[in-house]
């Protein structure tokens, strides 16, 4: 399995709090890792680190090593808005911009200066396709964006990323708050977008990490406890807070 | 005798209504007399027409051009000043004492009066930088006068977009110009535009300022170091020297219906940008 | 290598610092140029004669301006008794009382009143209010009462955009929790939303001061030009904006700088009526 994200000893601190303690990882490529854990654990921060959106908090310390395809990002010589093309994000909350469904789709395009109308189509079509999103919404591309559902909008900010033909996908929480039905299509779509993209899925949700994570790690307070085929912490964990954990004893 | 608290709810609520209305009374009654006295006087002539004998007759046309061309030029150069200083001071800058300071000087011109931009424009602009009574230093002492408002009402329309909007933008690999341009200030479109009309506003009414500064000359300002008249000092030299009540009344009806029209292609732009965005 | 994005970025942070400064020199400007003219005569003639000074004869070396003072403190008053009751009751009408219909009636009207230009506030008072006077109070009518009562016209939209915004700001649950006590709406109002409200409404007054005191064109319209103090409201009386507005087109040598004198006053008290104000609204925002 060749390794896409390398985190070696990672520490990050806000002010005096220490939020990861030595963080050591290695993503693979093509898969779907889970970090899983209760609120506060770090794995929100971990991914800021690796889309360095940690930039814009204040009073920030890191110490040891992220690298992506042997590259480090942590330092002087990485542009972190070219990074930011090569790794997308979803948040929690679906903000879609307030334009319409198109523009929204063709806003980190255009970024780049696409600008011809029938490429910006294309990639349009391909990015909502691939979110399962573009059956839905392909009769109103000009109509905003704010007006579709909560579901919708979060595939629509999937797409969105997708449009800047990333390599890594990181999903913060992307169904907490939307119905059953909506996550089984973000589920089925991160499934099928494996096979291109290295996703990293961050859930307090362990089904839905069970579900369709091919890696798990379980992270506790800043650390990581336990890294492993999902199929292996699912039904062997070698740690008893990762078992204690999926089992809803705490959360 | 205790009085019945509901009776005095009552009068109370009968007495605010009255004022309320008698407020907008007011407002109605100065706006009736202005157009009752001024209407019949001001015709298509009396707009385009130049005016005779000292404004005795004829019309009032070069105090409109006169007008557009203070308040067009001021925005111009106020705009680009004061968004720029609301984008830097949110987007570019941490609260600190140079912040505080800027604020503190904004919010303080803010409250000086039109007479002291006359006096400053006058001796500044007209005798010491001898530009004459003119254009020029009509529109430089408005620029100044208007700075404050634009960068108050464009800070606090730029602070008020949600921060999640700049990190979603952040997240497609925008930079931090890029987000400004692109979401931030569109989202800031309403709030900031509210600031120009409310200046424009500011701009069609002045007097004290700009009688010092701009002049009074009574020809059609055709390049700017020209002197001419805004509408407001037309009409307060009309009825100052007492030349005529009906031009003045005439005058009057002009500018309080562009100051009318201002506030409501305010609203108008307001509500259109504001459903645009949401 | 230097990406070209990055180096954008830079120059536009520094074209928005070159705005922002400039914005600053104009702003410090105006105050730095009044102060550096207005100084000089204090210096020169001491700062008591003028301030306390009750003959104001600029050309034969008399810039007493205490007369004026007085007079623009009058007048704010007078405005200030005209306009804050007024101006209170239609704010709490509009946040207490008012429906959506005629909140979408008030609103605009106060607005639109905002935008009357002062010009027009002078030549209604000269032709309506001034006779008035003149005719049931005695007097030329050019007095302290007509400029008072136009002038508390006039700060009307600031007192009330001010306190509606103060007591709309107050807590629901304040009310929710008065009327379950069985408190009247108008119990409610004055026992709880105006106490609540106080210093923002206090702030609105002061705002209101600060624009009436400031006022210009209306006021030389009406108050006649008396260069005494007025004994009565019926006296005429000359302010301190109007000392400058009607001497400066032909002031030279040191009457100029009387009036640069005369603003650097005037400054100063809007300066710290607007300090007052502001600080007491943070303090309302800060609860």
């Amino acid at each position: 399995m060749d390794t896409k994200i390398a985190i070696d000893r990672l520490r990050l601190s806000f002010g005096k709090t220490e939020v990861l303690k030595s963080i050591t990882i290695k993503v693979h490529k093509n898969t779907i890792t889970g970090f899983m854990g209760p609120s506060g654990s770090g794995k929100s921060t971990l991914i800021s680190v690796i889309n360095r959106m940690i930039d814009f908090e204040n009073n920030v310390r890191i110490e040891g090593d992220a690298r992506i395809d042997g590259t480090s990002i942590l330092d002087g010589s990485i542009n972190p808005i070219e990074l930011r093309r090569r790794v997308g994000t979803v948040f929690a909350v679906p903000i879609p911009l307030p334009r319409s469904i198109f523009e929204n789709i063709a806003y980190g395009p255009r970024l780049k200066g696409t600008n011809d109308r029938t490429t910006l189509h294309h990639i349009v079509e391909d990015s909502l396709a691939k979110a399962f999103l573009w059956d839905e919404v392909k009769d109103r591309l000009q109509t905003s964006a704010l007006k579709l559902s909560g579901g919708q909008q979060q595939r629509l900010c999937l797409a969105r990323t997708l449009a800047l033909k990333p390599e890594i996908i990181l999903l913060d929480e992307p169904c907490s708050g939307l119905d059953p039905i909506s996550t089984a299509k973000i589920e089925d779509a991160l499934s099928e977008l494996k096979s291109e993209y290295t996703i990293i899925l961050v859930s307090n949700n362990t089904k839905q990490i069970a579900r369709i994570s091919d890696f798990s790690a379980f992270f506790y307070l800043g650390e990581l406890i336990e890294y492993n085929t999902t199929e292996k912490v699912f039904t062997a964990p070698a740690e008893t807070r990762t078992e204690d954990y999926i089992q809803g004893k705490f959360g | 005798m205790r009085v019945n608290p509901r009776i005095i709810n009552r009068l109370v609520r009968m007495g605010l209504n009255v004022q309320a209305f008698f407020t907008v009374g007011i407002l109605i009654v100065i706006v009736a007399i202005i157009f009752f006295k001024g209407f019949p006087h001001t015709n298509f002539a009396f707009i385009f027409s130049f005016p005779e004998d000292m404004g005795r007759e004829g019309g009032i046309f070069p105090s409109i051009v006169g007008t557009i061309q203070l308040a067009l030029l001021s925005i111009l150069l106020a705009t680009p000043l004061g968004l720029g200083t609301a984008i830097f001071l949110t987007e570019y800058t941490k609260e600190s004492l140079f912040t505080k300071f800027i604020r503190f000087g904004v919010e303080s011109l803010a409250g000086i009066p039109s007479i002291l931009y006359g006096l400053f424009g006058f001796i500044f602009f007209v005798i010491k930088l001898k530009m004459g009574w003119s254009l020029l230093a009509g529109v430089l002492t408005m620029t100044i006068m208007i700075l404050p408002t634009i960068i108050r009402t464009s800070e606090e329309a730029i602070r008020a977009v949600p921060r999640q909007l700049r990190i979603v933008s952040y997240s497609l690999s925008a930079s931090k110009w890029e987000t400004i341009k692109k979401v931030v200030i569109p989202a800031a479109i309403p709030g900031i535009l509210t600031g120009i009309m409310l200046s424009i506003g500011r701009a069609v009414g002045e007097t004290a300022a700009i009688i010092f500064t701009m002049g009074s000359s009574l020809r059609l300002p055709l390049s700017i170091m020209d002197s001419g008249r805004t509408m407001a000092v037309h009409f307060y030299i009309l009825a100052r020297e007492g030349i005529s009540m009906e031009k003045a009344y005439g005058t009057a009806v002009v500018l309080v219906l562009s100051i009318l029209l201002i506030n409501v292609l305010a609203y108008y732009i307001m509500n259109k940008a504001i459903a645009r965005y949401s | 290598m230097i990406d070209r994005t990055v180096l954008k970025e830079h120059f536009v942070k520094w074209v928005l610092v070159a705005f922002a400064l400039s914005s600053l020199l104009f702003l410090f400007l105006i105050f730095i140029f009044i102060l550096a003219e207005g100084l000089p005569l204090f210096l020169k003639v001491g700062v008591n004669k003028i301030i306390f000074g009750m003959k104001w004869a600029p050309t034969k070396g008399h810039f007493g301006i205490f007369p004026m003072i007085i007079s623009s403190f009058l007048v704010t008053v007078g405005a200030l008794i005209v306009g804050a009751p007024l101006g209170l009751s239609c704010a709490i009408y509009l946040s207490e009382y008012a429906g959506k219909r005629a909140r979408m009636l008030l609103k605009p009207a106060i607005e639109l009143l905002a935008g009357i230009p002062s010009v027009v506030f002078g030549f209604l008072g000269v032709i309506y209010i001034v006779p008035l006077v003149r005719n049931y109070l005695g007097g030329s009518g050019f007095s302290l009462i007509s400029t008072s009562l136009v002038l508390g016209v006039m700060i009307l939209p600031t007192i009330i955009s001010i306190s509606f915004d103060a007591l709309v700001s107050v807590p629901r649950t304040y009310r929710e929790g008065s009327a379950a006590m069985g408190a009247t709406k108008w119990q409610t109002i004055y026992k709880v939303i105006i106490p609540t409200a106080k210093s923002g409404i206090l702030a609105s007054f002061i705002l209101g001061m600060g624009r009436a005191i400031g006022e210009t064109m209306a006021v030389i319209m009406i108050a006649g030009n008396a260069l005494k103090i007025p004994t009565s409201i019926l006296d005429p009386l000359r302010t301190l904006t109007g000392n400058i507005a009607l001497e400066l087109a032909y002031a030279t040598g040191d009457h100029r700088l009387g009036l640069f004198s005369t603003g650097v006053v005037l400054m100063l008290i809007i300066m710290i009526l607007n300090y007052i104000a502001n600080f007491g609204i943070k303090r309302k925002i800060a609860k």
